[in-house]
């Protein structure tokens, strides 16, 4: 190795208090965020099948499985989102994989021995699965258009579910980040990915609780994210013609914020803290 | 000026298991010390507190003067860190991994840019430097992961078995940056299972075992406690071994004999001389040998003669 050769090396000074806190914090977050940028960059493949995986679900159940008895009207209409809330929970899968396969990296130990914000690796993090979930929601919209569902409402209305599925998924994203890092190991995470499965179709994404046995539909009318996809057809203006009668069919809305923001509320706190025990 | 490792009665337990048990060590500046110890000796644990990755339950840590855990921030300026793992973002190429590293150091985009540049010409990685590390070599990823270590010409860097699974060119490789490193004034603290590592690199050895240091000095020193070179003879006829056991010099004590192998060994000092003595007392007794070697104790040998266990022992232990 040519270690001694090859031109001056500069003497590198840190900078010591120099900068505000925050200021740092900021760049520190931006520095990651960009890392997980480049990833995307160096791994397009990767990245077009994180986005065709939910499309391909829907274009499964819009045309291969049949869900739509008991709804009036166009199934798209009723599907597509449900569909988009069944893409911010599997969001949930994406988290784990990510924080789960860094951590059991040595590159964590690195970013922990370097004199960065602390927070910075999990908010690059979630400004990474934020984006690409913004971008499936996009493609998903896109293609739900194509496949024949509309919005009818305002366009506040459509602001406002997209701000509701975003929300979802940041909730999905911190339980993410703590579920991984509680289970540690790769393979903990499939038990995870196996188990977003009935969670997901426990809900009204694709068929109205009317239609499951009484004690089944309850269960999934509390589903958060039955109460997101209820929240979010009525927001678009998708009507399915039929309403719940529990009281969280009634306040879909309601529990469409409540439910993502106690999650946080809950499993922030455990994350980050989670990410500071790191050193006991 | 103070010295660049300071570490005193440091205790680390998990559960029941002591990963360090009261261990001392100091490190002057502008020296490499080694820290020599079979695998679960506490070496890891050792270097992740001192890298203020993990806190130590009770003892002083300190590091560039700086305390390891109410000061991690300051340590965190000072220290580079490679640990047993390449600890790179494997994605990314190698000039990625030094710039993103260099922005986290708060060098800013443009001075992190230059130095990526800078650290991947001096470790030969400057024609690879847009490559994905996944398809480097593993002596490539050392040399990326030692380069990143560097970016801030650390005071003090810490290298955890920084040649386990490289190749003997990777070894070689390893070690010639880590002396051009201390020619600069840069303190190195080193893990490592190979006594031959620590004898070519280490000014000071600490020899550690369940989580204390066990022996320290120059790696002369331990040598000449450990009873430095041994002499080994396997006789043709394994009849004959006790009898040419007892024409080995040296105490009888420090004489060891195995049937099996028809092998009796002992250390010696002066080796070249101690070898025709025993070649001439086997000639004269009228013994014949059918093999005489003169060899550095292994790592084995010092911690039977310094714990009374060797590291087969253990793993059999483990195992049952």
């Amino acid at each position: 190795m040519s270690t001694t050769t090859g031109g001056t090396p500069t003497t590198v000074a840190v900078s010591g208090a120099g900068g505000s806190r925050i200021g740092w914090a900021l760049i520190d977050s931006w520095t990651m965020s960009r890392r997980e940028l480049a990833h995307w960059a160096r791994q397009p493949v990767q990245v077009v099948v994180g986005l065709a995986f939910p499309v391909m679900l829907l274009l499964m159940f819009n045309y291969l499985i049949g869900g739509g008895k008991g709804i009036q009207g166009d199934y798209a209409e009723f599907l597509v989102p449900g569909m988009f809330a069944l893409t911010m929970v599997f969001g949930l899968d994406a988290t784990m994989v990510a924080v789960t396969t860094d951590l059991n990296k040595g590159v964590i130990d690195r970013f922990r021995s370097m004199p960065m914000t602390n927070g910075a690796v999990l908010v690059g993090r979630s400004v990474a699965d934020m984006l690409q979930s913004f971008a499936s929601l996009i493609v998903m919209m896109g293609v739900g258009l194509a496949i024949g569902w509309r919005w009818h409402g305002s366009f506040a209305g459509v602001i406002g579910a997209v701000g509701l599925l975003m929300l979802l998924r940041f909730a999905m994203l911190w339980l993410g980040i703590y579920l991984a890092m509680v289970a540690g190991k790769p393979e903990l995470v499939v038990a995870v990915q196996i188990l977003v499965w009935p969670v997901g179709f426990l809900s009204n994404a694709f068929t109205v609780p009317q239609n499951m046995p009484d004690w089944l539909g309850a269960a999934v009318e509390w589903n958060p994210m039955s109460a997101a996809a209820t929240a979010v057809r009525d927001l678009f203006g998708n009507d399915p013609g039929v309403t719940g009668t529990s009281w969280a069919a009634d306040h879909a809305e309601l529990l469409a914020v409540a439910w993502p923001l106690a999650l946080v509320g809950v499993f922030l706190p455990l994350a980050v803290r989670r990410f500071g025990a790191l050193s006991k | 000026m103070t010295d660049a490792i300071v570490v005193e009665g440091a205790r680390k337990r998990y559960g029941e298991k002591r990963a360090l048990d009261g261990l001392d060590l100091v490190a002057a500046r502008g020296t490499v010390h080694g820290v020599l110890g079979p695998n679960g000796a506490g070496k890891t644990t050792a270097v992740r507190i001192m890298a203020t990755l993990l806190r130590a339950d009770e003892g002083r840590v300190e590091i560039a003067g700086y305390d390891a855990g109410r000061q991690a921030g300051e340590v965190r300026r000072r220290i580079g860190l490679l640990g047993q793992h390449a600890a790179v973002d494997e994605e990314l190429s190698g000039h990625q991994n030094l710039e993103m590293f260099g922005r986290l150091y708060h060098l800013g985009g443009r001075r992190a840019r230059v130095r990526a540049g800078e650290l991947l010409d001096r470790f030969g990685l400057a024609e690879t430097g847009r490559k994905a590390v996944k398809q480097y070599s593993g002596g490539m990823r050392r040399r990326l992961d030692l380069a990143a270590s560097l970016i801030t010409d650390p005071e003090v860097l810490f290298l955890d078995e920084p040649t386990t699974g490289l190749d003997p060119r990777g070894r070689a490789e390893v070690w010639d940056a880590v002396r051009s490193l201390v020619g600069a004034g840069t303190t190195v603290l080193l893990t490592t299972q190979y006594l031959e590592e620590a004898d070519q690199l280490a000014d000071r050895i600490s020899l550690i075992d369940q989580g204390r240091v066990i022996a320290e000095g120059t790696a002369d020193d331990l040598k000449a406690r450990l009873g430095g070179d041994r002499i080994d003879v396997v006789v043709r006829d394994a009849a004959e071994l006790v009898r040419a056991a007892r024409l080995l010099p040296g105490a009888a004590d420090d004489v060891t004999v195995d049937a099996d192998r028809r092998l009796a060994s002992t250390p010696v000092t002066d080796r070249m001389e101690a070898l025709a003595r025993v070649v001439r007392a086997l000639q004269e007794e009228g013994i014949e040998a059918e093999d005489i070697a003169v060899r550095r104790p292994t790592l084995d040998e010092v911690f039977l003669r310094l714990t009374g266990r060797t590291e087969d022992q253990e793993r059999m232990k483990e195992a049952v």
